[in-house]
């Protein structure tokens, strides 16, 4: 059969963001792969320039609906960078425990998408009823389902209260027997290893080279986690492990992603059982001049953001790098060789998530780019030279 | 008489019986998911949906068979409906060799879908043709060898009429060894003709969005979708009257046979709600491996007189 291309979006029901893979197959065999994003981009970046440094948590968690804690995270740790504090203990564990709460329900989103994406609805539809469980501790915690809006720079907004703790730990623990079920319906299941084994390997070599994150990585071999490598919030107060796995292949992905649920669990459970007594708030005024970083582990992988201050309340630049940015390249060597049907598991295989990774492509009404990403990159790193030109900074 | 048993039977009641079968899968297969379910009149109302909406017909398309395809698979379906009602109610309207034209009228839906996809020129439905090719290619060896089962234990006979009248006498074929495997090959394999998982690759919506019906809308989608229905009533049909002696209507055997269907559809829809979906070449190793083994052993049983 002659090459053809077969495209996967811009409206594609394998996942529900814009996105544009064309790959170009030869029979069923994929021979190559082009990946466009910037469907959907909405210049937060820019947007957090406008607002102050309080009002901007609220915009960066809405970077994505999934992730909507680990950007507020990396940035109100960026913030912290800049003023050079460290926020109250309990504020700490508060932190912690509203990200691991965030990993365990992206995990089951991202467990029951895997599941609908191989036609495999049962799992798609038992995962999501279990996701409710923890939507449900998420709200009596922050009181909202998703998007918690528990993060300010300098602590947290909204106190845990004392009598929540029973009734949290208590449905935390009960999701733990419908996920092992799940886990040995879902690593037992002779027909899902024909599915997910062996396919979509990403080597070790490979996850180095491409600067792999997350799950991506450890499922290839990589023990690379921030939360280990630079432990911030709690994570160096509780006893946890790090999932890492060999092969790289989908099913390790899968595998990592499920183990990685009973250690969120676990430091969810550890966390609010040692909750410290004290401050949750610093309750900061002033951001003076310079510039920070911070970073979190979201469920996808390190969120890195950077923020520089010129001393008045809001950010003079704010610079935010998601997870998938750095994990959609490697689908370019996991994706290539293998069949169309393999292909859209491997995809979704990296938990992609386009509306944290939106670049801009700047087109002319005709349809002809204008810039494409490495032009804006140079752009932006001469608009960073003038405002340092500006603030008198080296 | 025919016209009769075309429309009223082969149409109407098949027809009706699909959309309530495929209701009853629905409803199932929502409940398995702790979902609601649609009210039992959806199946239905998705067809007149569909009836009333525009028919796109592509630009690069070839016109002529992508109008005729559905009409063709939908027109075998009715033929071999009211070729199995007519064994079934009449044993001796039956003919000889009516067993071969049922299997070859049942591999036509298939062709009119491939058929369909290739005409309409778009890419996706180009694979999900050369997937749907394949995997007839892959099931119809199996499922014409578990049929040879039926056939050899009613003494060599290819009259529907015969089988069924055969089983009246001498109990179902399903009770003996190689009655059993050789209806486990064919509910493999109608599970494959059916298009459900774990063999829907041709129409992975995930993967190729429906394939061969990713350029279809309006009148084409809803003969596609009343002629899939209506397989999903007649293929177990065919298997009730191979291997359960067919349908009876007199009395409390009434009864019986709802039972032996819903037994049939309760099956396909457990397995299309436990499995993931299988790669093509999987699916293909799958049909000619195990499955013709088993259906193979399933003969070789049947000829030993087990």
């Amino acid at each position: 059969m002659a090459k053809s291309v077969i495209p996967i979006g811009p409206y594609h029901p394998l996942q529900e963001e814009p996105e544009f893979f064309t790959l170009t197959v030869d029979g069923e065999t994929v021979v190559d792969i082009d990946i466009q994003i910037g469907y959907n981009h909405r210049g937060i970046e820019k947007l957090s320039e406008r607002k102050t440094f309080d009002q901007s948590t609220f915009v960066i968690e809405r970077i994505c609906g999934i992730c909507s804690t680990n950007h507020p995270f990396a940035y109100t740790r960026a913030v912290e960078d800049i003023i050079q504090v460290e926020v109250p203990e309990r504020a700490k564990y508060i932190r912690t425990i509203i990200a691991e709460g965030e990993r365990i329900h992206s995990h089951l989103l991202w467990l029951g998408l895997a599941g609908h994406f191989l036609g495999y609805n049962t799992v798609y539809m038992w995962v999501w009823k279990l996701r409710e469980e923890i939507l449900d501790v998420m709200e009596i915690l922050s009181g909202n389902r998703n998007s918690y809006a528990m993060f300010k720079p300098g602590g947290v907004r909204r106190d845990i209260n004392a009598e929540d703790i029973p009734l949290v730990i208590k449905k935390i623990d009960s999701i733990i027997p419908t996920l092992t079920r799940l886990k040995k319906a879902i690593i037992d299941d002779p027909v899902l290893h024909a599915r997910l084994k062996g396919i979509g390997i990403l080597t070790k070599q490979e996850a180095i080279d491409y600067c792999a994150l997350g799950p991506t990585s450890r499922a290839s071999g990589v023990a690379r986690d921030v939360r280990k490598d630079a432990p911030y919030g709690a994570y160096d107060r509780v006893e946890w492990d790090m999932i890492v796995t060999e092969n790289g292949d989908v099913f390790d992905k899968v595998v990592v992603r499920i183990l990685e649920m009973y250690e969120s669990i676990k430091i969810v459970k550890t966390c609010l059982q040692n909750l410290p007594d004290g401050e949750i708030d610093l309750n900061i005024k002033d951001i003076p001049p310079g510039e920070g970083i911070g970073a979190a582990e979201a469920p996808r992988g390190e969120t890195f953001h950077y923020v520089r201050s010129d001393g008045t309340n809001r950010p003079a630049r704010h610079k935010v790098r998601a997870p998938t940015f750095m994990n959609l390249p490697t689908c370019k060597t996991t994706v290539i060789g293998e069949t169309v049907s393999d292909a859209t598991i491997i995809l979704a295989g990296v938990d992609p998530c386009y509306c944290c990774t939106e670049r801009m492509a700047v087109r002319s009404i005709k349809g002809k780019k204008l810039y494409n990403g490495q032009d804006l990159i140079r752009l932006s790193q001469e608009k960073t030279e003038t405002i340092k030109k500006k603030m008198g900074i080296k | 008489m025919t016209i009769v048993y075309l429309i009223i039977y082969g149409f109407l009641l098949t027809a009706v019986l699909g959309l309530i079968a495929a209701w009853i899968d629905r409803k199932i297969t929502a409940r398995i998911h702790y979902r609601v379910g649609p009210p039992f009149f959806q199946p239905l109302i998705d067809i007149i949906k569909l009836v009333g909406k525009e028919t796109l017909i592509p630009k690069g398309a070839s016109r002529a068979m992508f109008i005729s395809a559905p009409v063709i698979g939908f027109a075998s379906v009715v033929m071999v409906s009211a070729l199995l009602w007519g064994s079934n109610n009449n044993l001796f309207s039956s003919f000889l060799g009516d067993i071969i034209v049922v299997l070859y009228l049942l591999s036509i839906p298939s062709i009119s879908i491939m058929l369909g996809g290739f005409a309409s020129g778009n890419p996706l439905a180009r694979i999900g043709s050369s997937r749907e090719m394949k995997l007839l290619l892959g099931y119809e060896l199996p499922f014409v060898l578990a049929i040879l089962v039926p056939v050899i234990k009613s003494g060599f006979s290819l009259k529907l009429g015969e089988i069924i009248s055969f089983q009246a006498q001498n109990g179902a074929f399903a009770t003996y060894a190689s009655g059993i495997l050789a209806l486990i090959v064919c509910i493999l394999c109608i599970q494959a003709k059916l298009g459900l998982v774990p063999f829907d690759c041709p129409e992975a919506e995930t993967e190729i969005i429906s394939g061969p019906m990713v350029e279809y809308s309006g009148t084409g989608l809803a003969i596609f979708r009343l002629m899939k229905n209506m397989l999903l009533f007649t293929l177990p049909f065919f298997l009730i009257i191979l291997f359960l002696g067919g349908f009876k209507f007199s009395g409390i055997t009434i009864l019986y046979s709802v039972l032996k269907y819903i037994a049939f559809l309760l099956v396909i829809t457990v397995i299309r709600n436990t499995n993931p979906r299988l790669r093509i070449d999987q699916a293909m190793k799958f049909f000619w491996g195990p499955t013709t083994g088993i259906a193979v052993i399933a003969v070789v049983l049947a000829l030993l007189g087990k």
